[in-house]
């Protein structure tokens, strides 16, 4: 992505934010039951919608370079995921505080929700170990898409499988925007899109960041032993311990 | 010992490349398109002689095993040490309804994860991947000959483990048990030799796949835990009347076809070097 489409997008990101936030703090209403803890539904939901989203997309991602195998999607996926994670801790924690606020139990076994994320992240927290422990960057991207592939169908089938364990479903607002007043549905729906900038800007961030260093790598070596520019391409991993080995 | 690895090695790569060669010289003008087309990484190609491959590769597999026998009576010793283990973990000599499933199907995938650790190991080290790349044959042919020996394992497993169990620590006597029993046993093997076959060829190739094979394995697992454990509860609890539940063979069958359908979508892209 070129520097000017990405400030466009951290200001948008920023401006989205902020208007969230306000609405938050500001425009929506307090919920009868729980007060100002149902606050965090506005951080928590969001953040759980964009990580499997993010997940998903990842192995579509991985669809990708496995057709065409070009470096960039293997990329690509790999940000998606390695963000998505990110994103999933932070679905945890919040959830595990509202679980605390609203039950007094830090972990709650009968939401579906975050027993689903629990398992999906531990599964998603083997893609890096699974990543670094092949050497060989060509099949490093080729494994990583396979895995990604797998996980990410994975999602769907097992958010079903654990709600049908669960003898009841999620007790609350969750899930569905119909049941919400109109109010709390804008600011839901405000949030949910901030969130998923937050996502967008923080992984081209991330692209543009590793492109950078392939670049000033080629460049480097270049200078040092004068090799031709089209050389940059033999590190294709997104592996940060790659370049250190094979550079 | 140490004189078993040579003919071991000729076994693997010999009867995996044997039949492949073999096989073209009969349906030349078929046979011929896998190699010769366009190769389009996400259709699986279909070569006539799968299931002969499939047999062939299936039988090098059982053979390796009862020659060397180093998975099987390793998980079944396996699993009746757990047993042992849970008796003194839960301070209990008999166990019924959900904790008899959980305890049943916790050792049963334990005991899997140590098969499925040792699936590849044999083609990775003794050059067996290579002797398979070299044939001329539909690459999931292994896919489908390591779940189906995998299966067999499990089932063998199972006939040891179960009866253990039922001496060792199950309350209700396991006759009443029986006709619903097997069936989710079957689905959960089903998909446990599906998911483990994709994580095994996953892992195998990295450096550090014993820790790697049992962590991608077990999360995957997990809806199979959850749908074979309930699916057995009622059937080991004492006094039960009716079978396994039908939700949860269904829940079962639909995830072992789904991983399935994925395993052997994604499976060949794995054996391209």
């Amino acid at each position: 992505m070129p520097a000017k489409s990405l400030r466009t997008l951290s200001i948008a990101t920023v401006a989205v934010m902020a208007l969230a936030l306000a609405l938050v703090f500001f425009y929506a209403p307090l919920e009868a039951e729980q007060g100002f803890l149902q606050k965090i539904f506005y951080v928590h939901v969001p953040l759980a919608i964009v990580a499997l989203c993010g997940f998903v997309v990842g192995g579509l991602f991985a669809i990708q370079y496995l057709r065409t195998r070009d470096p960039r999607w293997d990329l690509r996926s790999y940000v998606t995921i390695h963000m998505s994670l990110i994103f999933a801790v932070g679905t945890l924690i919040s959830g595990s505080i509202w679980a605390k606020g609203s039950w007094g139990h830090w972990w709650v076994w009968s939401e579906p929700t975050l027993v689903s994320f629990l398992i999906v992240f531990l599964l998603y927290a083997t893609y890096q170990p699974l990543r670094f422990a092949i050497e060989d960057p060509e099949r490093q991207a080729r494994y990583a898409a396979v895995f990604a592939i797998t996980a990410g169908a994975f999602v769907p089938m097992n958010f079903i499988a654990v709600r049908l364990s669960t003898a009841y479903l999620h007790p609350r607002v969750l899930g569905s925007t119909s049941n919400l007043p109109p109010q709390m549905a804008l600011t839901f729906l405000v949030s949910l899109v901030a969130i998923a900038l937050l996502f967008a800007t923080l992984c081209s961030y991330e692209l543009l960041a590793k492109r950078t260093r392939w670049q000033l790598r080629a460049l480097r070596r270049r200078l040092a032993d004068e090799y031709p520019l089209s050389a940059p391409r033999r590190g294709r991993s997104a592996a940060p311990a790659h370049y250190e080995v094979s550079a | 010992m140490s004189a078993r690895p040579v003919p071991l090695r000729r076994t693997t790569a010999g009867s995996s490349a044997a039949p492949a060669e073999s096989a073209p010289a009969g349906t030349t003008p078929a046979e011929s398109t896998p190699g010769t087309s366009a190769p389009d990484p996400l259709r699986a190609r279909a070569a006539p002689s799968l299931v002969r491959t499939v047999a062939a590769l299936l039988r090098k597999e059982l053979l390796v095993e009862l020659r060397t026998l180093e998975s099987v009576p390793g998980m079944s010793l396996f699993a009746v040490t757990v047993f042992v283990v849970f008796h003194f973990a839960l301070n209990k000599n008999a166990v019924n309804g959900d904790e008899a499933a959980g305890i049943l199907w916790v050792t049963l995938l334990l005991a899997a994860v140590l098969g499925i650790n040792r699936l590849f190991v044999a083609d990775a080290e003794e050059g067996g991947f290579d002797g398979f790349l070299l044939a001329p044959v539909d690459r999931s042919a292994l896919l489908l000959a390591k779940a189906l020996a995998l299966l067999i394992y499990l089932v063998v497993l199972e006939l040891v483990a179960v009866p253990a169990f039922a001496l060792l620590l199950l309350e209700p006597s396991l006759g009443p048990a029986l006709p619903g029993l097997p069936v989710v046993l079957l689905l959960g093997d089903l998909g446990v030799a599906a998911i483990g076959t994709l994580v095994a060829a996953l892992a195998v190739r990295t450096r550090a796949r014993d820790l790697l094979g049992p962590l991608l394995a077990l999360p995957l697992l997990v809806p199979i835990v959850i749908g074979a454990a309930r699916a057995s509860a009622p059937l080991l609890t004492l006094g039960h009347t009716h079978g396994p539940p039908l939700r949860w063979l269904a829940t079962l069958a639909v995830y072992d076809l789904i991983f399935g359908l994925i395993a052997y979508a994604v499976f060949d892209f794995l054996l391209e070097d």
